[in-house]
């Protein structure tokens, strides 16, 4: 038995007048402090105000939310008691939003203990709307929700498929304005998504049609994102592609780029796609050092993405070389020691680096899972910039 | 050959997770006992607990248990004889039965994400236990 959890998908210009289609009384908008500075969120009142919705911001979300955020947006939301919960940002105020809607409905769970293990249907009170303004996570299009335990630098990964939302709403007005480098970070994260759900252990034929084209979309459009923020097709595809992957990903799982970047990221603070993009060729390689199968999926990303070589594991490296060069022309750091950091404190950290990235679960969907001596080795390679040759 | 849900088995589960260096890594900071709870139905008239007590890399106790009350265990894990078989067996990943709600969980998620590897290596000895199934 298995499940794929989809919302309903409004996309193209001018998606927010679905607003004006739904009914309910009072919105509870969870978004940061940026997007409202910014006004992307007058976006949103005005179609709310237009319909005679009655709305309250929590923007207090900070990247990658901690604990401590939700459990204030828990109580913020538990005293306006709305029927539309709407995560308006990126993937953390969509993650932040799951969480509040969740605590919505059982108030008295802790934000850690959101998971599985419990049923929530918080239906009954509220529907949840994800808004997305960068094309990275694909949060809008999944139940996943990262939290940061700030006590001890862990990202933790929850979420039930429940808290899928009902809309995801794909406005290109909304990522219009993203500078270079977001767009540049984010559009990372949709590559490495789609790619990982492609090649997930949990992979199947539903989920490897988002995940190819999410590729094949993000490769072209997100070099002309970058250089032109202002060109509409680009930023639209991106948008596409982005909830592609993470619809792809939410039910497949993603893979060892995820792990590792996500070790890096939780100890070092680094946004999310820039480290799981920075890990994706190092853990492809590993991956088609040793799996003929993995190999022959990569390779089909990659005649798919009009790159042809002779055999399969020629094409993979074909694909690998073609995400190196693409993070270069984006201006992505290509090693760890691209990010500044320092070589003492990573080999520091290296304990904790292969602890974090052993325990993912998006570490054992991948094609190959390696020990805590092949990841070890991985993240010094990965910090010297050398191709992986084991 | 062991008969599953029988002592012998349980003896033989606990005997590979500790000869299991993987397990004893990936879990050298674990403390928490389990139910592993077979519901009752297809074979099972009755439903069956496996009281599973680790520690530190480590299985302190395996135990076949008939009076579900005798552990307070800080973490149960429960779902049909047919699941089951498919997680011992690797047919189907144990997280996998879990977010499809095949099984079912209670206790601190936020603790058991954190050995992902650790429950990986307890399905892998599981494997190697040669178990005579009820069906």
């Amino acid at each position: 038995m298995y499940n794929f959890v989809c919302p309903l998908i409004v996309y193209g210009d001018n998606s927010l007048d679905y607003i004006a289609q739904i009914k309910g009384n009072k919105a509870f908008i969870v978004t940061d402090k940026n997007i409202v500075k910014l006004g992307l969120i007058k976006h949103v009142t005005d179609q709310l105000d237009a319909k005679k919705i009655k709305w309250e911001i929590f923007d207090e979300v900070e990247a990658e939310p901690s604990t401590d955020t939700i459990r204030k947006g828990g109580v913020a939301v538990g005293k306006y008691q709305p029927d539309w919960v709407i995560g308006v940002g990126g993937g953390s105020c969509m993650d932040a939003a799951k969480a509040v809607i969740l605590l919505l409905a059982r108030p008295e769970l802790k934000p850690e203990e959101l998971s599985i293990n419990f049923d929530f249907n918080f239906r009954e009170k509220a529907r949840l709307m994800a808004i997305p303004t960068t094309s990275g996570t694909g949060s809008e299009a999944s139940w996943a929700i990262v939290l940061t335990d700030t006590k001890d630098n862990y990202k933790i990964g929850l979420g039930t498929p429940e808290d899928m939302p009902d809309v995801a709403i794909l406005d290109p007005v909304m990522v219009m304005g993203m500078p270079p480098q977001v767009t540049a970070d984010t559009g990372m994260d949709v590559i490495c998504q789609a790619i990982e759900a492609y090649i997930s252990s949990w992979g199947t034929s539903l989920t490897a049609g988002p995940a190819l084209i999410a590729t094949r979309l993000a490769l072209e459009y997100l070099p002309r994102a970058y250089k032109d923020g202002n060109d509409v097709d680009a930023r639209r595809e991106m948008m596409n592609a982005a909830m592609m992957g993470g619809l792809s990903g939410s039910n497949s799982m993603f893979g060892l780029g995820h792990g590792t970047g996500h070790a890096l990221g939780a100890i070092f603070h680094i946004p999310h796609g820039r480290t799981v993009g920075l890990f994706l060729p190092y853990t492809l390689e590993y991956i088609i050092n040793d799996s003929e199968e993995a190999t022959t999926k990569i390779a089909e990303i990659a005649r798919y993405c009009g790159l042809i070589a002779e055999s399969d594991k020629e094409c993979a490296k074909a694909l690998i070389a073609k995400i190196r060069a693409l993070a270069k022309e984006i201006k992505q750091p290509l090693s760890v020691k691209d990010c500044g950091i320092d070589k003492a404190k990573y080999e520091k950290e290296m304990p904790g680096l292969i602890s974090r990235a052993l325990n993912e679960i998006m570490t054992m969907t991948a094609p190959r899972v390696p020990g805590t001596e092949d990841l070890d080795k991985l993240f010094r390679y990965a910090y010297e910039g050398k191709s992986i040759d084991f | 050959m062991a008969k599953t849900l029988t002592q012998e088995w349980c003896d033989l589960y606990k005997e590979e997770i500790n000869n299991s260096k993987a397990y004893e890594e990936a879990a050298k900071t674990w403390e928490g006992d389990f139910y592993f709870i077979y519901d009752a139905g297809g074979p099972l008239k009755e439903p069956a607990y496996v009281h599973i007590d680790l520690h530190h890399g480590k299985c302190r106790a395996c135990e076949l248990v008939t009076d579900p009350n005798k552990y307070k265990p800080a973490f149960t894990l429960a779902g049909p004889y047919a699941v089951w078989k498919q997680v011992s067996t690797k047919k189907l990943d144990a997280t996998k039965a879990l977010i499809t709600k095949q099984l079912r969980m209670t206790g601190d998620m936020a603790k058991v994400m954190r050995y992902t590897k650790a429950a990986n290596e307890l399905t892998n000895c599981s494997i190697k236990v040669p178990t005579e199934w009820l069906d």
